[in-house]
C-alpha cells in the first residue's frame, strides 16, 4: 500500500523552540488519520508545515508521489491538499456560496481578459461552479444557508461552511484542524458522520482534534505527538493503551478512551 | 448517507435572517422605488444598471445650462474613471496606494512628452503612455505588494511623491514647475476639441470603465480579489496565488488612472506636476474611500460628490481643505465602508 | 574640501535632530497604539506658527515658546479625542481606516491652520542671536546647536521618563500586553492620550527650534512628517533609540546627498531611504520581523 501523503523528518524551529521535531510518518489513502497530543505539542504547526505557511527546516513531505517539500501555500492546493483552520479563516465579506465557489478557483478557468469582458464561455463555467458549490453546501448540510451571507451565519454552519469550501477544491487530501471545536455533542456527531462519509468516498482525511470521542470513533490510525515529536502510532485501540500516551495525555479521559476504544 | 436535517445546526427562525428582505408588495409606487433604489445601490444584477448609466450620460448634456456645465461632467468622468479603479484595488482587493496620482500624471506626461517632443501622433502616444505605465507598475508592485497596511501605503506614498519630485525637477523634458503644454487629440484629420466632443469622450471612457470593472468583480477573478480581502491565508490555501493577483490588480489600477491622467493632459491642453502630488492621491482615495470601498458605484459616486463640491462651494474656497479633512475624519468614523455599502446594508434590512 | 564635509555633516545633523523628534513623536503613538499618525508633521507645523504669532503679538521668546508647545499638546490631545478614541474603540478599525483617518485629521489641521494664519513664509527670531560660529572649518549657526541641545535635552527626558517613572513604565507596560495593564489597574485611554500629547510636544518643539534657520509656513506639515515617518521606519517603528538614530542618520544622508550629488533631489532622498527600508529592512535596524499566527 503506497502512501499518499508521506513525511519524513520533518523539523521546524522557531528560535531556539523545536515545534517539529524529526517527525516521520505515512499516511494511507481514504483513510482517517488523526494527529493528537497536548496543547503547544506542535500539531498546528505541523498543519502550517503541511500547507506551506511555514517553510521546514529540514525534512521532506510527498504528497500523491510529488516533493511537495517548500512548496508555497497557493501550490499546495494545486497538488491536492485543502484544509481547514482552527480559528475560522471564512471570506466574511462574501456569501456563503461565494465562499464555497472560491474552493472552485482551481477547477475552473480563473483568467484575466475573459473576466473583463465577460466572454460567453465564462459564463457557462460560473453556472457549474456555482452548481458545484451548491452541491458541496449540500453534501455537508447547509441547505438552509444556501443563500445566506457569511456573516450572518452561526458558528456551527460555518464550521461546516470552511469543510464545504475545502471539499470544493476535490483535495486528494482533506487536512482538518479541529473541526469539532466549540460544537456541541450532535453537531460534533454530525462532523463524525461527515468525516466518515469522506473517507469511504475517496478523499484522506488528517485530523487534529481535542475531541477523544470524536477521534476514537472516526479514525483509522492516530499519531500522537509531544512537544513536537512523535510519541505513539497505531490504531485508536492501540494509542488507547499506549503507556507514554496516557501518561502524557489521555491522562484523565483514558477511561473514555479505552471505553470507546472498546465499544 | 447525509447527516439529518434537524441537527443541521440551522434553527427555524435563523433561516428567515438570511436573505435580502423582500419589499412590501401591497405599494405598487413603493415597490418601484425601492426596485429603482436597488439599482442605484447596486443590489440588482448589472444589465439595467449599465443601461441606466448609458441613459444618464446620454442624457445629461441637455440639462447644461453652459460649457462650465460640461467642464466639471468632463471633469466628474475622467476623476470617476481613476476612483472605479482604485477601488478594484482598495475596496475589493482590500490593498492600499497613497501614490495612485503619480500613475495619473505619468499617463498625462507619458503621452504629452511623446506628442509634444517626440512627435507621435496623439491617438498613439496616449495607449503607449498608459501601457507604459502598465508596465513600471508591473515593475514596481512586485515588491511593493509584498508588503502589508502602513508599510504598503508608506511605499506607494513613497513612490507617489518620487514621481512628483522628477517631474518636477526634469524640467528640460517634463517644463518643470509650471507644466507643460499638451497637443490636442487629432483623429481622422479632425482636432477633437471643445467641451461636447469631449463629454462624448469622457462619458463613453467612463462607461467602458464601469463595464470592465464589474465584469471583473462578479468573475472569478473578482471572487479570488475579495478571498483575498476576506483572508489572505485562507484563499492562499484554495490556490489564489495572492502576489499575482495583489499585483494583476495593481496594474489595472493603474492603467485606469493613467488612462484617465492621458485623457485630462489632451482635453486641458496643460499638465503640471501637481497632479502627481500626494495631496491629489489622497483626494483619490477620499474619492473612493467616501463613495464606498468595494462598490463601483460608490467610486462614481464619490468622484461625483467630492469633484462637484468644490466646484459648487467656489464661496467656500478656503474652506476646502478642511472640509475634505473633515469629511474623510467622519466618513472613515462613522462610516467605515462608505456611503453606498452603508446605505446598501441600511437598504436591504427594509 | 574638508570645510565642505563637516558643513554638509553639521546641516545633515540639525535637519537630522528635527527628524529625530518627528521620528519620536512616530513611535510613541505606534508603541501604544499601531496606529501611524499621518497628522506628526501638523504638530511641527503648529509649534511653528504658534510661537511666530505670540511673537508678533510681543511676547518674549522665553514665554512664547512653551506657550507654543502647549498650544500643539491641546490641539494633539483634541484629535486623538475626537477622531481616534472613537474609530478604535468602535470595534474592528482596520490599519487602512486608522491611516485615511490620520491624514483626514492632517488635512483638516492644514486648512485650519491656513485659515488662522495664511500660506506666507514666517521667520522665528534666533534664540540667541544669529552670528555664525566657526567650529572646526565648519560654520554653524548658534541656532543650529539649540536645535542640537533642545532635541537632545528632549530625548534625555523622555528616557528618563520612560525608564525611571513609574508611569513611563505604565506606558511601555501598556504597549505590550493591553489587557494584562488594565487587570494592574493602568488606563489605556489615559496612556493613548499622553503618548498624543508627548508625540504633539516633541513635534511642536521641533517646529519651535527650526523655525528660526529653516523658517516656517502652514504648508511644511507634510515634508516634515513623512520625512520623519520615513526616519521612524528607518530606525525601526516602535523603537525610541531607533527613532532617534533614524533622524540623524536620515539627516546626514541628506545633508551629504544634497551637498555631494544633487541638491534639487534632496526631498527625494528621504523616500529613497524610505523604499530601501520597507524593500530590504521591513523592521529597520533595530525592529524585528512578526510572522502572523493562524
Amino acid at each position: 500500500m503506497t502512501s499518499i501523503l508521506s513525511v519524513a523528518g520533518l523539523a521546524k524551529r522557531f528560535g531556539g523552540v523545536k515545534a517539529v521535531d524529526d517527525l516521520t510518518f505515512e499516511v494511507a489513502p481514504r483513510t482517517v488519520h488523526a494527529i493528537i497530543g497536548p496543547n503547544g505539542a506542535g500539531k498546528t504547526t505541523l498543519l502550517n508545515l503541511l500547507t506551506g505557511i511555514y517553510r521546514p527546516d529540514a525534512g521532506r513531505v510527498t504528497l500523491a508521489g510529488r516533493d511537495v517539500t517548500g512548496l508555497p501555500t497557493h501550490r499546495w492546493a494545486a497538488a491536492g491538499l485543502g484544509r481547514t483552520f482552527q480559528n475560522l479563516q471564512i471570506f466574511f465579506n462574501m456569501s456563503a456560496l461565494d465562499n464555497v465557489m472560491v474552493g472552485r478557483h482551481l477547477r475552473e478557468r480563473c483568467e484575466l481578459l475573459p473576466s473583463l469582458l465577460r466572454t460567453p464561455a465564462l459564463a457557462r463555467t460560473e453556472r457549474a461552479c456555482r452548481t458545484a458549490a451548491r452541491e458541496m453546501m449540500h453534501r455537508v448540510g447547509l441547505d438552509a444557508w444556501l443563500d445566506a451571507r457569511a456573516d450572518s451565519m452561526p458558528y456551527g454552519a460555518l464550521k461546516r461552511l470552511e469543510i464545504a469550501r475545502a471539499l470544493a477544491l476535490e483535495p486528494q487530501v482533506l487536512l482538518l484542524d479541529e473541526p469539532a471545536a466549540g460544537l456541541n455533542q450532535t453537531e460534533a456527531r454530525e462532523i463524525d458522520a461527515l468525516i466518515r462519509e469522506l473517507a469511504a468516498g475517496g478523499t484522506t482525511v488528517l485530523l487534529v482534534e481535542h475531541n477523544m470521542r470524536l477521534v476514537m470513533e472516526v479514525s483509522h490510525r492516530v499519531l500522537v505527538l509531544d512537544r513536537g515529536a512523535k510519541l505513539a502510532e497505531g490504531t485508536p485501540a492501540e494509542v488507547a493503551r499506549d503507556e507514554r500516551v496516557i501518561e502524557a495525555y489521555l491522562g484523565v479521559a483514558e477511561a473514555e478512551a479505552t471505553e470507546a476504544a472498546d465499544a | 448517507m447525509t447527516p439529518s436535517r434537524s441537527a443541521a445546526g440551522a434553527p427555524a427562525q435563523d433561516v428567515a435572517a438570511s436573505g435580502p428582505a423582500q419589499p412590501n408588495p401591497r405599494r405598487p409606487l413603493g415597490r418601484v422605488a425601492v426596485r429603482a433604489f436597488e439599482v442605484v445601490v447596486g443590489l440588482a444584477p448589472r444589465g439595467p444598471q449599465l443601461g441606466a448609466l448609458a441613459l444618464v450620460l446620454a442624457l445629461l448634456p441637455f440639462t447644461f445650462a453652459n460649457n462650465y456645465f460640461y467642464e466639471v461632467a468632463i471633469l466628474v468622468a475622467l476623476n470617476a474613471i481613476v476612483c472605479v479603479g482604485l477601488n478594484l484595488l482598495i475596496g475589493y482587493a482590500g490593498q492600499i496606494s497613497l501614490g495612485h496620482a503619480g500613475f495619473y500624471a505619468l499617463g498625462g506626461y507619458g503621452s504629452a512628452i511623446a506628442a509634444a517632443r517626440w512627435g507621435w501622433p496623439v491617438w498613439a502616444s496616449m495607449p503607449a503612455a498608459v501601457l507604459a505605465v502598465g508596465a513600471l507598475a508591473w515593475l514596481v508592485g512586485r515588491p511593493t505588494l509584498r508588503l502589508k497596511g502602513h508599510t504598503l501605503a508608506m511605499a506607494t506614498l513613497g513612490l507617489g511623491v518620487i514621481v512628483s519630485i522628477v517631474l518636477t525637477n526634469e524640467d528640460r523634458i517634463t517644463g518643470g514647475p509650471d507644466g507643460m503644454a499638451v497637443p490636442p487629440l487629432v483623429l481622422a484629420g479632425r482636432t477633437l476639441q471643445g467641451e461636447p466632443v469631449w463629454y462624448g469622450i469622457a462619458a463613453a471612457a467612463l462607461w467602458l470603465a464601469v463595464w470592465l470593472a464589474g465584469n471583473l468583480i462578479d468573475s472569478p477573478v473578482g471572487r479570488a480579489l475579495r478571498a483575498l480581502h476576506g483572508s489572505e491565508v485562507a484563499a492562499e490555501t484554495l490556490g489564489v496565488d495572492s502576489a499575482r493577483w495583489k499585483l494583476i490588480v495593481f496594474v489595472i489600477s493603474a492603467l485606469f488612472a493613467a488612462t484617465a491622467g492621458a485623457l485630462t493632459a489632451h482635453y486641458a491642453g496643460f499638465i503640471t506636476p501637481s497632479k502627481a502630488s500626494f495631496l491629489h492621491s489622497v483626494e483619490l482615495v477620499i474619492m473612493v474611500v467616501f463613495g464606498g470601498m468595494a462598490s463601483v458605484w460608490g467610486a462614481v459616486l464619490g468622484a461625483l460628490v467630492l469633484t462637484v463640491l468644490p466646484q459648487a462651494l467656489t464661496v467656500l474656497k478656503d474652506y476646502e481643505m478642511m472640509v475634505f479633512g473633515a469629511v474623510l475624519v467622519i466618513t472613515m468614523v462613522f462610516f467605515p465602508r462608505g456611503i453606498v455599502p452603508t446605505l446598501a446594508r441600511l437598504a436591504s434590512k427594509g | 574640501m574638508g570645510g565642505s564635509w563637516l558643513q554638509y555633516v553639521a546641516g545633515g545633523l540639525t535637519a537630522g535632530a528635527i527628524y529625530a523628534l518627528v521620528a519620536l513623536g512616530f513611535s510613541i503613538v505606534y508603541h501604544a497604539s499601531h496606529a501611524i499618525n499621518f497628522a506628526q508633521g501638523e504638530f511641527v507645523m503648529i509649534g511653528g506658527m504658534s510661537a511666530v504669532s505670540l511673537v508678533a503679538l510681543g511676547l518674549p521668546l522665553w514665554i512664547a515658546v512653551p506657550l507654543a508647545v502647549a498650544g500643539a499638546v491641546i490641539v494633539g490631545l483634541l484629535v486623538q479625542r475626537l477622531a481616534l478614541e472613537r474609530a478604535q474603540s468602535g470595534g474592528q478599525a482596520d490599519v487602512v481606516t486608522l491611516i485615511i483617518i490620520t491624514i483626514g485629521v492632517a488635512l483638516f489641521l492644514r486648512g485650519l491652520a491656513q485659515l488662522v494664519w495664511d500660506k506666507r513664509i514666517h521667520a522665528l527670531p534666533a534664540f540667541s542671536g544669529s552670528e555664525p560660529i566657526t567650529i572646526g572649518g565648519a560654520t554653524v549657526l548658534p541656532q543650529s546647536l539649540w536645535v542640537l541641545g533642545g532635541a537632545a535635552v528632549a530625548v534625555l527626558a523622555l528616557g528618563w521618563f520612560f525608564n525611571r517613572t513609574l508611569y513611563g513604565k505604565a506606558m511601555r507596560a501598556t504597549a505590550i500586553n493591553p489587557l494584562a495593564a488594565r487587570l494592574m489597574g493602568i488606563s489605556t485611554r489615559g496612556v493613548m492620550r499622553t503618548s498624543f500629547a508627548l508625540a504633539a510636544a516633541l513635534g511642536a518643539l521641533g517646529g519651535v527650534l527650526t523655525a528660526p534657520i529653516t523658517f516656517t509656513s502652514t504648508d511644511i506639515g507634510v515634508m516634515l512628517g513623512l520625512k520623519g515617518f520615513a526616519a521612524a521606519m528607518l530606525g525601526g517603528l516602535g523603537s525610541f533609540g531607533g527613532a532617534v538614530a533614524g533622524g540623524l542618520l536620515l539627516g546626514l544622508i541628506e545633508g551629504l546627498g544634497a551637498g555631494f550629488v544633487s541638491s534639487a533631489y534632496k526631498d527625494a532622498i528621504a523616500f529613497v531611504v524610505i523604499l530601501a527600508v520597507l524593500f530590504f529592512l521591513p523592521g529597520g535596524l533595530v525592529g524585528a520581523r512578526r510572522s502572523e499566527r493562524v
